[in-house]
């Protein structure tokens, strides 16, 4: 083990960690001076380390020239329902799994399991035919339902870390006080497991919020597009506007960021919860 | 993803081993009645009538495309072809260049990522003031999209006014601008780097979780019988975490298999195709509208990574009978 008493050791311990610090977080730093730099600005040289002049132009013509605020309240409403549904839905789920032993348990997790290996582009071209046929093709309904069924598979594998958790004897003590099995699960445990839930919960809404392919591929309208696809949309074949590119990576970074920071203790508890114990 | 981990891993002590079917164990894992059976059935039912709609459906009509002359530019005949997809993407003449790019992708980002997440993780073991803090702060990479992650990574790598030619520059590194993304030997590294950036994270995090469950006492009898930090490191901490480090390698591998975004963003495939890796040559084919060859690439990875998912676990499996 590495010894940190040591002076030599310290050192090192501090100059590592620092450099992986700055690392990690440099693009974030470099994408917001970017995108506070006039437009001008931007393809000058010598490099501005820091703008002498802070300008909000980048940010105004997002607003002006495009639909963002548009983008970004379709991307809260698809990201904040699919997340919301499929935290509901995989609870009770997971709940199932980690619960009780039955024939076919093994095989309903392997079907989990296996949507984690596919491709997601292989199912792209029935997915696009089947929304045609239901009439939610560029809907917010159609992305909505897609998005509950990607979150499920994953967010019932963590769920069930977070269940093993918290001991069945107290969801037994509910039912035997007359509570139902459904009304001794939420009465019971799931204030008990809220960190996990809530974990859970944010691992979808990021998931949703930050999807690009099938947002793409479905939503054509201008008012039904999600902030990916705008960001997308700013790559025409040659030409790239990165003023606009980078205020809007900003504003679609920022809000995933700030609940990271409040979850992401938890997040790391539900993503080691079934490895390591024991 | 911690459920495949948990599968594979020997059942710990404890709650694994009082399974119902082995004794009386915990209260509820018992046999239930037909009531309770309803009841259970009608909690899986919302998941499984999702999945099986919105996943599983379109994956296998998407699997029975590979089979068939599909094309969107020209649906008046979409016969089975039997394997002429396949035979046609293994006739390609850029097909050996996106296997040999796939392989270097998987692994040039791996190893990066396990060994500067090691160190990581071994540095983050011992408490220290703000350890939390700076946990929160390494995650930053995880909530940004794929994607974005490429334009990032992009504007940085940009040749004329990216800042990593700047700053390379200026440390005299180099002494003109490196074309990064135009030029296919340092595209390749490029996007490299950024999928480094992003993983790291992940494996400082799980070999962590790893490293705190190793218990006191196993370094304190080392220290005792006079072992030296190489030797603890790799008589105790590497073996007590071995089962955890291949199974988190095997989910990345897998992970980073089927991870076209970043390369998406950053070159696209180019330049003239020569980064493409094996899903975002997939996706060049889906765009073109070939869906019969696009899901025969997909059948192609899904394979794939299930012959390699069964080996590498029977590897690491046999390697644990011989200990």
């Amino acid at each position: 083990m590495i010894n940190s008493q040591t002076l030599v050791g310290r050192i090192s311990k501090v100059v590592f960690l620092g450099l992986c610090l700055i690392v990690t977080v440099f693009p974030l730093y470099w994408i917001v001076v970017t995108s506070l730099k006039e437009p001008g600005a931007i393809y000058s040289l010598p490099l501005d380390y820091w703008p002498k002049q802070l300008s909000l132009d980048n940010y105004i013509g997002l607003f002006t020239k495009s639909d963002f605020g548009q983008y970004m309240l379709n991307s809260l409403v698809v990201a904040l329902v699919a997340a919301s549904v499929a935290t509901l839905i995989s609870l009770l789920s997971a709940y199932v799994l980690a619960r009780f032993q039955f024939s076919g348990r093994g095989a309903v997790l392997g079907a989990f399991l296996i949507t984690q290996m596919i491709p997601g582009f292989i199912a792209l071209g029935p997915l696009y035919l089947m929304m045609t046929d239901f009439g939610l093709v560029d809907s917010k309904t159609g992305l909505i339902l897609i998005y509950i069924a990607i979150c499920i598979p994953f967010c019932t594998i963590m769920l069930r870390g977070f269940f093993e958790n918290v001991p069945d004897a107290l969801e037994e003590a509910a039912m035997i006080d007359g509570c139902s099995r459904l009304s001794a699960l939420f009465r019971v445990i799931v204030p008990v497991m809220l960190p996990g839930i809530a974990a859970s919960f944010v691992f979808n809404f990021v998931n949703c919020w930050n999807e690009l392919f099938l947002s793409v591929t479905l939503m054509n309208s201008d008012s039904n597009k999600t902030i990916p696809t705008a960001l997308a949309g700013f790559i025409s074949s040659f030409n790239i506007d990165w003023g606009s590119m980078s205020a809007a990576a900003v504003l679609t970074v920022v809000p995933t960021l700030v609940i990271f920071a409040f979850a992401s203790k938890f997040i790391v508890q539900g993503l080691t919860a079934g490895s390591v114990k024991g | 993803m911690s459920l495949d981990v948990k599968q594979a891993a020997p059942p710990p002590s404890g709650r694994k081993a009082a399974r119902p079917d082995q004794g009386r164990g915990s209260s509820t894992k018992r046999r239930f009645n037909g009531r309770t059976a309803l009841t259970l059935l009608a909690f899986l039912a919302p998941a499984a009538v999702f999945v099986g709609i919105f996943t599983y459906y379109p994956m296998i009509a998407g699997s029975q495309m590979a089979f068939r002359n599909w094309n969107l530019n020209d649906l008046s005949d979409t016969s089975w072809v039997g394997f002429g997809n396949f035979q046609s993407l293994f006739d390609a003449p850029e097909f050996g260049t996106i296997v040999r790019n796939t392989v270097v992708w998987v692994v040039g980002s791996l190893v990066p990522q396990v060994v500067i997440g090691f160190a990581v993780a071994l540095f983050l073991k011992r408490r220290f003031r703000m350890r939390g803090a700076y946990q929160a702060m390494i995650f930053f990479p995880w909530a940004v999209s794929g994607f974005l992650i490429g334009m990032l990574f992009r504007w940085m790598f940009n040749a004329e006014f990216g800042v990593v030619n700047d700053l390379l520059m200026k440390a005299g590194l180099i002494s003109s601008p490196i074309p990064w993304l135009s030029d296919p030997g340092f595209a390749m590294t490029a996007i490299i780097i950024a999928n480094v950036w992003y993983g790291v994270t992940f494996f400082a995090i799980m070999i962590l979780a790893a490293l705190q469950s190793v218990s006191d006492e196993m370094y304190e009898a080392a220290a005792l019988d006079g072992a030296g930090k190489v030797r603890t490191f790799f008589s105790i901490t590497l073996p007590s975490i071995s089962t955890t480090l291949a199974l988190t390698i095997l989910l990345r591998v897998i992970w980073i298999f089927n991870f076209p975004d970043i390369i998406f963003a950053m070159t696209g495939g180019g330049p003239a195709d020569q980064t493409h890796i094996i899903t975002t040559y997939m996706i060049k084919i889906t765009q073109e509208g070939d869906y019969g060859k696009a899901s025969a690439l997909g059948l192609i990875v899904m394979v794939t990574l299930m012959l390699f998912a069964a080996f590498y676990l029977m590897a690491v499996r046999f390697r644990k009978g011989d200990q």
